[in-house]
């Protein structure tokens, strides 16, 4: 049964995905950009649609949840791919980014009365600026400790929100933040496309679609740039990139800045939805769920990526109705995917490559290179 | 052993999907259609998140004022559905378009302030009138909210109250203040320091701990070294037991003070013996026993529906419950009835009498003090007349 | 400054006591790390099941008054071994039925990160189903609180004491068993380089449940320890403590025993002292605690001694 279901997988993979990727590879350029727009088409106009709804979210308005936390974790999630994904590092406090992002708009929109288009650029300049800062000197440190410091950076980031009452308001937090302006002259049937309310989501739904393939299209094009080839080398030995002559710290440091402020235009899009945020949104249990769902979707891999947030989003939602086990049976979920997929749901095939070889995908392999024999057996399966 | 290990595992993901596929189930049975002559009311508060039990005590408070208006076959019943917000605000923006959309005609809740700052916008749109039973946030009557309601006092009527019983009443002249980092002990501790210092007290020491640790030594040194009258913490009852203990083990002999959100047995059931003597402010008046015949009445039926003495916000939950069934009861069934029947209500309710404002708030609403004698808590009365 | 000084002390007192029981816990953190260069997510919720097995203990005993003499003896040593045995034995459940198939599959050690936080979640959400999530109480003290001597201005309870020596018996146990036994040097040359120790004939699988145990049993001796200090516990007592015996073990150099040691210790005199000043008050303790740690780490990238040889390369 068990050995049945392993097959099943690898199956799947060599198979259905192989040929899935390779049927891709050999689609043309006009090809593809039709499948790109039906999908773009599906998710604007099919996902958000009534019947879906029912069966999606029954417990709670699926429009709401479209956009948090479905498409925020899918944002978030891709940015921390490229932090965790394509350069390797483990990033524990990725929350904090968020949060920055949150409060650039909570205080500048409230206090200040900025316009959210105003304030998108500055809470995204913010949370790269400090991604900078926080990595600078701690990109220096490897793997765990690397770990630990944004652990805590990220904890940092919420206790002292929580304690500067005067600038932060504090465990209040800020409330009456503005929404995005809306154009209510532009009206597909009775539904107003642009019009930011508070009852009905699915503007900032497209909204942030409109973001998410924003960030897919440049992840895409840095991960076959210079920078993304000198994160994988990374990635894959970092001392041996070191001495090919990559700038690694430089490199690191880029990753971190641009997984930054992806989260930084997350938080200022959160903010502007939710028009109240509060230290409590930004604990460390987010930090968690993000990387949950990097590596359950299949760490570094787009689509991957994309389908664990979906998953790490929604099925609490689902379970709604069964709320005491939702926790539970995530974590009983997690735990059996990994057994069985430990490279995620869809790896990407450099990933799967670079795990076959045995440098374990970037962070190195479970106990090191321990080379019980059994396991060098059950590898080269 | 290794056979048996994957069967253990196949083990683990068959029940996790039979667990799953059950979840299916329940959950899509819970959207059940009204038929005609039925009034939907929903519950938006913590029904399963780190303070249920508050989020149940109101949610069975409604139900009974509900189901005993239902017992006596009215025109229209009313139909009580729950949302369960965990008591997150994210979970409650979530949560507030379904009451719309599954066409509430009003809401009990959202129970506390955190949720209630995202939701009753949403709801404010929706033009469904709510009523929070535990919500103490004194900036939410001030959003211009025209669908909203609270039974109960915000922090700056609590403050002030408890800050001159201390001071006055029981002539503590030096106290120590601490709060949990919440938003609402952060507030009600902002408030009671303020009102001590006008009251001619000296706030000795000001803290905050963190809930959800046990390591509180430096704050009990701190109390310790300044040799306080009386401490007040502003927070919930699962820390400030553990607290009290930490503080009398320690040698403290202050008196112990806390807020609404310790006013509950649960909190001398945490900290036995030291509990006794700790003097419990609310603005709302907890209803165990009662020489009011309504009172005991409420008090009895509670116990005899729910198998337990009225709690926290039971009480509220009731009155909460209480003025959507007067406002049924008058034929109003749609939800900007209910909410303009609302305004004119005034009755006496079983924690205090019920008569809103333009805001929403109550009018006349005051601080009351208990306190812990013989492992129960005893009403003292109104602060201003209360005497230890 | 006046807070610091005036309570210089007392803060020591409280720090080591404190400290033990992260010491004890981040123990646990470092021998598997050592070993696998695992960060082992679900510690602390095996620390969060010690308590429960040692609350069980309490009310199977039924005790309605403190206990004195030889019987206080017997107690608090049943509550040792009962918290050992419940940890000890999770731990080894654990990496049975999550982390060994991992570990022959050859999976990463992100895969492997993941499924320790999944394991988390599920340990904490049983017992939050099973138990309830409010905090539950030790229904009669087990060790009276008393006061034994005073320190500067500071008194000693009982209590304290207990902690303290326990704590560092049982380091100096661990420290024997380590330096001084065949499993034990399995333990340490599977840390310092795993395939040579592979070569050499140490029996891996063995070597690495050894380590769950060894680990989940000093943590079962900091959750009957923190029980009889603290007197409650609930569903997500692991959750901040075991934040903080990470960052002790991290601070200590992850890997090394000592470490573990000198970071307990160090991180439980930080948050009171830190604290204890007038002006900063108990809400920056955790910001004090982690910059001290980010500070620590820019001087020293591998923590104030250094690791034991196997991660360096990691």
């Amino acid at each position: 049964m068990s050995t049945r279901l392993s097959t099943l997988a690898s199956r799947w993979d060599t198979g259905v995905v192989v040929r899935a990727s390779n049927t891709w590879s050999r689609t043309s350029g006009r090809g593809r950009a039709i499948v790109y727009t039906l999908a773009l088409l599906f998710f604007l106009l099919v996902v958000p649609s009534g019947p879906i709804a029912t069966f999606m979210a029954p417990g709670s308005d699926w429009r709401t949840i479209l956009f948090f936390p479905i498409g925020m974790f899918v944002l978030l999630a891709l940015g921390l791919n490229v932090v965790v994904g394509y350069a390797g590092l483990l990033d524990l406090g990725f929350v904090a980014f968020f949060a920055i992002g949150a409060y650039t708009m909570g205080i500048l929109g409230h206090d200040h009365h900025w316009n959210f288009w105003q304030v998108l650029p500055v809470g995204v300049a913010l949370a790269m600026g400090a991604g900078v800062l926080l990595g600078s000197p701690t990109l220096r440190l490897r793997g765990d400790y690397l770990a630990i410091v944004t652990l805590g950076f990220g904890e940092i980031v919420r206790v002292t929100a929580n304690n500067l009452d005067d600038f932060t308001g504090g465990p209040r937090g800020v409330s009456s933040i503005p929404h995005p302006p809306s154009i209510d002259s532009v009206k597909i049937g009775d539904s107003r496309p642009f019009h930011y309310g508070v009852l009905d989501a699915r503007p900032y739904y497209y909204l942030i679609v409109i973001v998410i393939v924003i960030v897919i299209v440049a992840a895409k094009r840095l991960e076959r740039s210079r920078v993304g080839r000198s994160w994988a080398a990374i990635r894959e030995d970092e001392d041996a990139a070191e001495l090919m002559g990559v700038p690694t710290l430089k490199f690191k440091l880029w990753a971190f800045a641009i997984g930054a402020a992806i989260a930084g235009a997350g938080g200022v899009f959160y903010a502007g939805q939710a028009s109240a945020i509060s230290p409590p949104n930004f604990s460390f249990e987010v930090s968690v769920m993000i990387l949950a769902a990097v590596v359950l979707g299949g760490s570094g891999n787009i689509p991957g990526v994309i389908l664990g947030a979906f998953l790490v989003a929604w099925l609490p939602e689902r379970f709604r109705g069964f709320t005491q086990y939702r926790f539970l049976i995530f974590g009983a979920l997690l735990v059996v995917l990994m057994i069985y997929r430990p490279q995620g749901l869809l790896p990407s095939r450099r990933r799967r490559a670079e795990l076959v070889e045995g440098g374990g995908g970037g962070m190195g392999r479970m106990g090191g290179d321990v080379g019980s024999a059994e396991q060098r057996r059950e590898v080269d399966e | 052993m290794r056979k048996f290990s994957r069967q253990a595992q196949v083990l683990v993901l068959a029940s996790t999907l039979v667990l799953a596929v059950s979840g299916c189930k329940s959950s899509s049975s819970t959207g059940a259609a009204a038929g005609g002559g039925t009034v939907k009311v929903g519950f938006m508060g913590d029904l399963t998140g780190a303070n249920k039990q508050l989020g149940i005590n109101i949610h069975n408070g409604a139900k009974l004022a509900f189901d005993q208006y239902n017992a006596t076959n009215p025109a229209n019943k009313i139909e009580f559905t729950d949302y369960d917000t965990q008591g997150k605000a994210e979970q409650a923006t979530a949560v507030a378009p379904k009451v719309i959309s599954d066409k509430m005609v009003a809401v009990i809740g959202p129970a506390f302030s955190g949720e209630s700052k995202t939701a009753v916008p949403i709801l404010e749109e929706g033009k469904i009138p709510n009523i929070s039973a535990s919500a103490t946030n004194a900036l939410l009557s001030k959003n211009g909210w025209k669908f909203w309601h609270r039974v109960l006092a915000n922090d700056d009527v609590q403050g002030p109250g408890a800050a001159s019983f201390l001071v006055k009443n029981a002539g503590f002249k030096k106290i120590a203040v601490i709060d949990d980092q919440s938003e609402y002990g952060k507030g009600l501790a902002k408030a009671v320091s303020a009102g001590v210092t006008a009251d001619g007290g000296t706030v000795a020491v000001t803290d905050s701990i963190d809930p959800k640790a046990d390591a509180w030594s430096s704050t009990v040194n701190k109390v310790k070294g300044a040799n306080v009258d009386a401490i007040y913490f502003a927070g919930y009852y699962s820390a400030a037991a553990p607290l009290v203990k930490q503080f009398k083990d320690a040698g403290v002999t202050a008196t112990f003070a806390s807020g609404d959100g310790t006013l509950d047995q649960a909190f001398i059931t945490g900290a036995g013996a030291a509990a006794e003597g700790a003097i419990l402010t609310c603005t709302c008046v907890l209803a165990t026993s009662s020489t009011d015949p309504a009172v005991s009445k409420f008090i009895s039926d509670y116990k005899a529906a729910f198998n337990g003495d009225p709690a926290t916000y039971s009480a509220e939950g009731f009155d909460a419950g209480t003025a959507i069934v007067k406002a049924v009861q008058a034929g109003k069934t749609s939800a900007v009835d209910i909410n303009t029947f609302l305004a004119t209500e005034d009755f006496k309710g079983v924690s205090k009498p019920i008569k809103w404002d333009a805001a929403g708030e109550l009018t006349g609403g005051g601080t009351y003090i208990h306190r812990v004698k013989g492992g129960k808590i005893e009403a003292l009365g109104n602060f201003q007349d209360a005497k230890l | 400054m006046s807070g610091f000084t005036s309570q210089f002390w007392a803060s020591t007192i409280d720090g080591l006591t404190v400290g033990s029981i992260y010491a004890l816990v981040a123990l646990g953190y470092t021998l598997v790390y050592g070993v696998l260069q695992l960060i082992n997510f679900a510690h602390s919720e095996i620390f969060m099941i010690g308590t429960f097995a040692v609350l069980g203990f309490f009310g199977i005993l039924g005790l309605n008054a403190p206990a004195t003499g030889f019987v206080l003896v017997l107690v608090i040593l049943g509550a040792l071994i009962v918290g050992a045995v419940a940890s000890g034995g999770t731990a080894l459940a654990l990496q049975f039925i999550a982390y060994r198939p991992l570990r022959r599959r050859g999976a990463s050690r992100l895969a492997a990160l993941i499924t320790a936080i999944g394991a988390s979640l599920f340990l904490r959400e049983i017992i939050g189903i099973t138990q309830g999530t409010q905090r539950v109480t030790v229904k009669t003290r087990v060790l009276e609180k008393t006061q034994l001597f005073t320190i500067g201005s500071a008194q000693v309870r009982a209590d304290k004491v207990l902690v303290i020596v326990a704590a560092v018996v049982m380091m100096i146990l661990l420290d024997r068993f380590v330096n001084g036994t065949r499993l034990g040097r399995g333990i340490r040359a599977t840390s310092q380089d795993a395939e040579s120790a592979t070569l050499m004939g140490v029996n891996i699988d063995r070597v690495v449940s050894t380590t769950f145990l060894v680990g989940g049993a000093m943590a079962g001796v900091a959750a009957a320890l923190y029980l009889i200090f603290y007197e409650n516990t609930s569903y997500d007592v692991g959750f901040v403590l075991g934040i903080k015996a990470f960052t002790a073990a991290v601070l200590g150099g992850i890997g090394n025993l000592r470490g573990a040691l000198i970071g307990g210790v160090a991180i439980g005199l930080i948050e009171n002292y830190g604290s204890s000043f007038t002006f900063t008050g108990a809400q920056w303790r955790d910001v004090i605690v982690f910059g001290i740690l980010v500070l620590v780490l820019l001087f020293r990238p591998t923590g104030l001694l250094r690791e034991t040889g196997g991660s360096v390369r990691a």
